[in-house]
């Protein structure tokens, strides 16, 4: 057991790629806690996925120990967190079980759309903030105006803040010193009852669900009998320990201290992230107010390119599930597609990552049709239901109203881009709410419609401002507009998984765009093929593929027949890929590629 | 009943893979060489034959197909060895044709008879063009004039000549096709092979394409109504098309090619040579070594085959298909499905008979002039069911 006041807990935060992790590995290095010839880079980003696109999806705990210069010894619990935006909940949630934040800041780039977003949550969480200046080896490295900058736009007094390399090690030293007397120790009462934070939870192939606890008061034991106090259930803790950062068992964790719990729990949907966890005899009187559960904000249709293939893809979808409680799905079934699923994301990032998991891990190749949002349909009998799939649109005449899902949006970008900017978020429906100055740097925040920014958005905002701006979102609510549902008719055919939710305004542009895209994107048939948008039966935009007219190899003798029999199994290996919609065959990238804007 | 190859017969294909240069658009297996040891050349290719008849024994052969390469660089009698080596091992059919492919240069006119005398009785040369500026395009080593010349001569040496064209050429227009076509149809005996020229990888023109530097080629648009076009004027001078790129009088088409497209057995001999056999019931696929080097020195070994692969029944079936449909008579739908073990798929046969690609009478299936230009999709219809 650590006495309170030598415990020091604290998140890192930052925007993407300004150094979380990076910092994390140096202080987990300068402490001694892993042996320099185990160290390897982003050492806390263990999933694939994650070294891979060198980011960080999960947050991640390490308890480190450390001797101060005022001669004590100091325990200091580490959450690493991920910088982008689908995953701010990660974050969020990590800030709710310490009592101070490191602010990272690229001190080559300067404060970003999540660094206001992160700080705006710490400050909401009560915490003490570090500010950290990163990157200081790189030559673009500029710390005053970088800390002008963070006083200007952020408001919090930058003139001690450290400044650092994460790469070299520079300032290490002088962080781990802000962080024991700058950071308030944690509070809590060794002899109350316990009262601890559940804060995350995951499945682990040996151990079963490993749960993450904040203890606030009272002592937690092997063999202790606890009780989660928002479902009731009870479990018999069977390991306890905290992570540095790989497991390591402890007899207790006392009030203050952050580690893990094994308990015979089944699934990680038996646990609640922000639930109380308290002793079966001697519970709490209140629980904490726990957290809102993360929400998928954006859905999407996966079916496998292979319909043989759909119950591998339900057993990959299960256990994947199991581990992230923010992803949902539920059986689809598409008159194009086959059976597959509805799948609810964070964002388009985590749809990207559970999508390249399932391929990957599974070696299951998927369709994934266009991604939309949660429509709130009111009826005229004055019911009101959420469509998750424009396929399922009831008949217009019995509706009322159509509501969507509205964002507010931050972006930084720097002043050169931002007429770009403004004019993207205009053509995507944006209501501008501010927009103010730092130094050469715009910060405009807009009212979006959140179906204007799932697809495309962040990538025409990248491209538009060769990389510089920022984005951050929060979804604020619904609101009514002139909605309707587009389809795609393929040889006048409806193509269900095609069938998108436009504003009226934009049906048009949307529609020739699509039926544009899906004339380059289909390949030419025996016979030409008509590809229209329409609206209701009403045709609003429309283009013909015309019927192919050679394609057959000149010469074909004795020599060619092996070379001519593979490329005709390469070819059907190819069809495969495709998808027959009558008579039609539709590449399967399509289904994605067609709703991609050059506007 | 019969084994299924003999529906298309039995033919000796001997490749010779030298060229006096090599052309920038070709794919063969065709390699310059400064020395030539036609002796060593007709000892590979006599125990070549010795070691596939022994495989093939009591078969009556149909053709001999001398292709290249340039096998008008051969040795008269280096081709008249390997003649007398297959009717030594082989029963000639009464109507057997012997055809070499010949390059259309004067010193090639000159070994004509001696080609004749040791048997050859039908040649196909390789005029590609009749404009010697497009000639030099192609990097060929002749002129219109020289290319005329040989032609005249091997019409008085030989009772069948048929020659080669290719067209959709760089820069070349479907007026200029029309008066070059009307030209060559002036010119052509009983046969004709026109191509499309094709844009092989690995060759000097692949490569200029991939670096977008092979300019002026026709587009699918012209390149189709270039096709309709030669169809037209062939067919009005009486050389109907009998497949996708060759044209005769009606009962002058090549025998030895009509083995292949009607899927008969066939042995390759020499450099790279494919074959498709069959051995006590079971068909195969062969190949023999690649490199001209290689090969004689697996001949001396004791055999140049490299690869010998047997075929299952559905992929013969699929290779009687990719190449029945090619000729204008079509395939045989019972023969393919007693090859397949399933007949082709009837709903595929009426969307394709509906859309005028092909036409049938239940026995047999054949392709329409439409159905030939997009060969490919109507195969990929039939074989995906
Ligand atoms: N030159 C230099 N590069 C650094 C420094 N700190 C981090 N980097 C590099 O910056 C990139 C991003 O670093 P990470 O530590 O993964 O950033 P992060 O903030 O954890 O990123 P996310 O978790 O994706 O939000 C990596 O390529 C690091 O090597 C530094 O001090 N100097
Ligand atoms: C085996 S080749 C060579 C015959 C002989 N060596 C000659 O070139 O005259 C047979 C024919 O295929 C044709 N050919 C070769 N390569 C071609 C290509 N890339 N595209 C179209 N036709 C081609 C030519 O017409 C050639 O005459
Ligand atoms: S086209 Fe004929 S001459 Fe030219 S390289 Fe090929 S085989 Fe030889
Ligand atoms: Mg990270």
């Amino acid at each position: 057991m650590t006495d309170l006041s030598h415990i020091r807990n604290f998140s890192i935060v930052a925007h993407i790629d300004h150094g979380k992790s990076t910092l994390a590995d140096r202080l987990i290095q300068e402490t001694g806690t892993v042996k320099d010839r185990d160290m390897k880079e982003q050492l806390l980003d263990s999933m694939d996925i994650e070294r891979e696109r060198g980011i960080t999806i999960k947050a991640n705990t390490v308890r480190i120990e450390y001797d101060a210069d005022d001669g004590e010894h100091y325990v200091l619990n580490l959450i690493d967190t991920p910088g982008h935006v689908d995953f701010a909940y990660e974050v969020s949630r990590s800030m709710r079980a310490v009592e101070g934040s490191l602010l990272v800041v690229d001190s080559t780039q300067g404060v970003e759309a999540q660094t206001l977003a992160n700080v705006y949550q710490a400050i909401e969480a009560d915490h003490e903030i570090v500010p950290v200046l990163n990157k200081i080896d790189l030559p673009a490295s500029d710390c005053d105006r970088v800390a002008e900058q963070i006083e200007d736009v952020i408001g919090i007094d930058a003139t001690d803040a450290i400044r650092v390399s994460a790469k070299t090690g520079e300032g290490i030293h002088e962080v781990l010193e802000a962080i024991v007397t700058q950071l308030p120790p944690p509070k809590g009462d060794r002899g109350a009852p316990l009262k601890a934070m559940l804060v995350d939870s995951w499945y682990d192939s040996y151990l079963g669900v490993v749960v993450l606890v904040r203890i606030m008061d009272g002592v937690l034991k092997k063999g202790d009998r606890i009780r989660m106090m928002s479902t009731g259930a009870t479990h018999q803790v069977d390991r306890i320990g905290v992570f540095r950062p790989q497991m390591e068992s402890v007899d207790e964790l006392g009030p203050g201290e952050i580690g893990f719990i094994t308990a015979s729990i089944k699934q990680v949907r038996d646990t609640r992230v922000g639930d109380t966890i308290t002793h079966e005899r001697k519970p709490c009187a209140e629980p904490l107010p726990g957290f809102k559960p993360a929400q998928p904000v954006v859905f999407c249709g996966l079916f496998p390119v292979d319909s043989a293939e759909f119950e591998d893809l339900r057993t990959a979808i299960e256990k994947l599930a199991l581990n992230d409680a923010s992803f949902s799905y539920e059986m689809e079934t598409s008159a194009a597609l086959g059976f597959g699923f509805r799948c609810g994301f964070l964002g388009l990032l985590h749809l990207e990552v559970i999508r390249d998991r399932i391929e990957r891990e599974y070696d299951i190749e998927l369709i994934t049709t266009a991604p939309s949002v949660i429509y709130h349909i009111y009826m005229k009998d004055g019911s009101m239901f959420e469509l998750h799939n424009p396929a399922d649109m009831p008949d217009p005449s019995r509706i009322d109203r159509i509501e969507e899902p509205r964002i507010k949006a931050t972006i930084l970008v720097p002043d050169e881009y931002l007429g770009d900017v403004l004019k993207l978020c205009q053509d995507r429906r944006g209501i501008q709410l501010d927009l103010t100055y730092a130094g050469n740097r715009a910060m405009v925040v807009y009212d979006l419609p959140l179906n204007e920014v799932v697809f495309d958005f962040y990538d025409r905002l990248k491209s538009v401002t060769k990389g510089y701006a920022s984005f951050d979102y929060q979804l604020t609510g619904y609101r009514a507009d002139n909605l309707v549902k587009m389809q795609i008719l393929v040889n006048e055919e409806p193509v269900d998984a095609l069938s998108v939710m436009v504003h009226r305004d934009r049906a048009e542009t949307r529609g020739r765009a699509m039926v544009e895209k899906l004339k380059e994107l289909i390949p030419r048939h025996m016979f030409k093929i008509p590809i229209q948008a329409a609206i209701g039966g009403k045709v609003i935009a429309r283009e013909t593929l015309s019927a192919l007219r050679k394609d057959v190899t000149a010469k074909c003798y004795g020599g060619d027949a092996t070379r001519k029999r593979k490329l005709l199994e390469k070819q059907k290996a190819g069809k495969k890929k495709m998808r027959q919609f009558g008579k039609v065959d539709i590449p399967q990238e399509a289904f994605i590629s067609a709703l991609k804007m050059d506007t | 009943m019969a084994e299924d190859w003999t529906e298309g017969g039995f033919g000796l294909y001997i490749h010779w893979p030298y060229c006096a240069a090599k052309c920038p658009y070709c794919d063969f297996n065709s390699h310059v060489a400064r020395q030539i040891d036609q002796a060593a050349w007709t000892r590979a290719y006599l125990a070549e034959i010795d070691r596939v008849a022994g495989e093939l024994p009591g078969r009556v052969l149909n053709s001999i197909y001398f292709g290249g390469g340039t096998p008008s660089l051969m040795h008269p009698d280096t081709v008249a060895a390997v003649i007398d080596a297959a009717r030594g091992r082989w029963t000639f059919a009464n109507d057997i044709e012997i055809t070499l492919e010949a390059n259309p240069g004067s010193v090639e006119a000159g070994r004509f008879a001696g080609y004749r005398d040791a048997g050859v009785n039908r040649v196909s040369m390789g005029i590609q063009a009749l404009n010697d500026a497009d000639l030099r395009r192609l990097g060929r080593i002749h002129t219109v004039a020289e290319a005329r010349a040989a032609y005249d001569v091997a019409r008085t040496r030989f009772d069948r000549v048929s020659f080669d064209l290719i067209y959709a050429r760089q820069n070349q227009s479907l007026a200029n096709w029309r008066a070059e076509l009307t030209e060559g149809l002036a010119m052509a005996a009983d046969h004709l092979s026109l191509y499309q020229l094709t844009i092989e990888p690995g060759t000097a023109f692949g490569d200029r394409y991939k670096r977008g530097k092979l300019k002026g080629l026709p587009a699918d648009e012209l390149a189709a109504d270039m096709y309709d076009l030669t169809q037209e004027l062939c067919e009005a001078r009486g050389l109907p098309a009998y497949e996708v790129s060759n044209h005769a009088v009606p009962g002058m088409e090549s025998q030895h090619n009509l083995i292949y497209w009607r899927y008969g057995d066939y042995a390759g001999i020499g450099p790279g040579a494919h074959g498709r056999v069959t051995i006590r019931e079971q068909r195969f696929a062969t190949e023999t070594q690649l490199s001209p080097t290689d090969w004689l020195q697996a001949v001396a070994r004791g055999s140049g085959e490299s690869l010998r692969t047997p075929l299952t029944g559905p992929e013969q079936a699929e290779e009687y298909l990719m190449m029945g449909l090619r000729i204008t008579e079509g395939i045989d739908l019972r023969r393919y499905a007693a090859l397949a073990g399933d007949p082709l798929s009837a709903e595929a046969i009426a969307e394709l008979e509906s859309l005028g690609m092909i036409a049938t009478d239940g026995t047999r299936l054949a392709p329409t002039r439409q159905g030939r230009t997009v060969l490919n999709a109507v195969l990929a219809k039939l074989l995906a069911g």
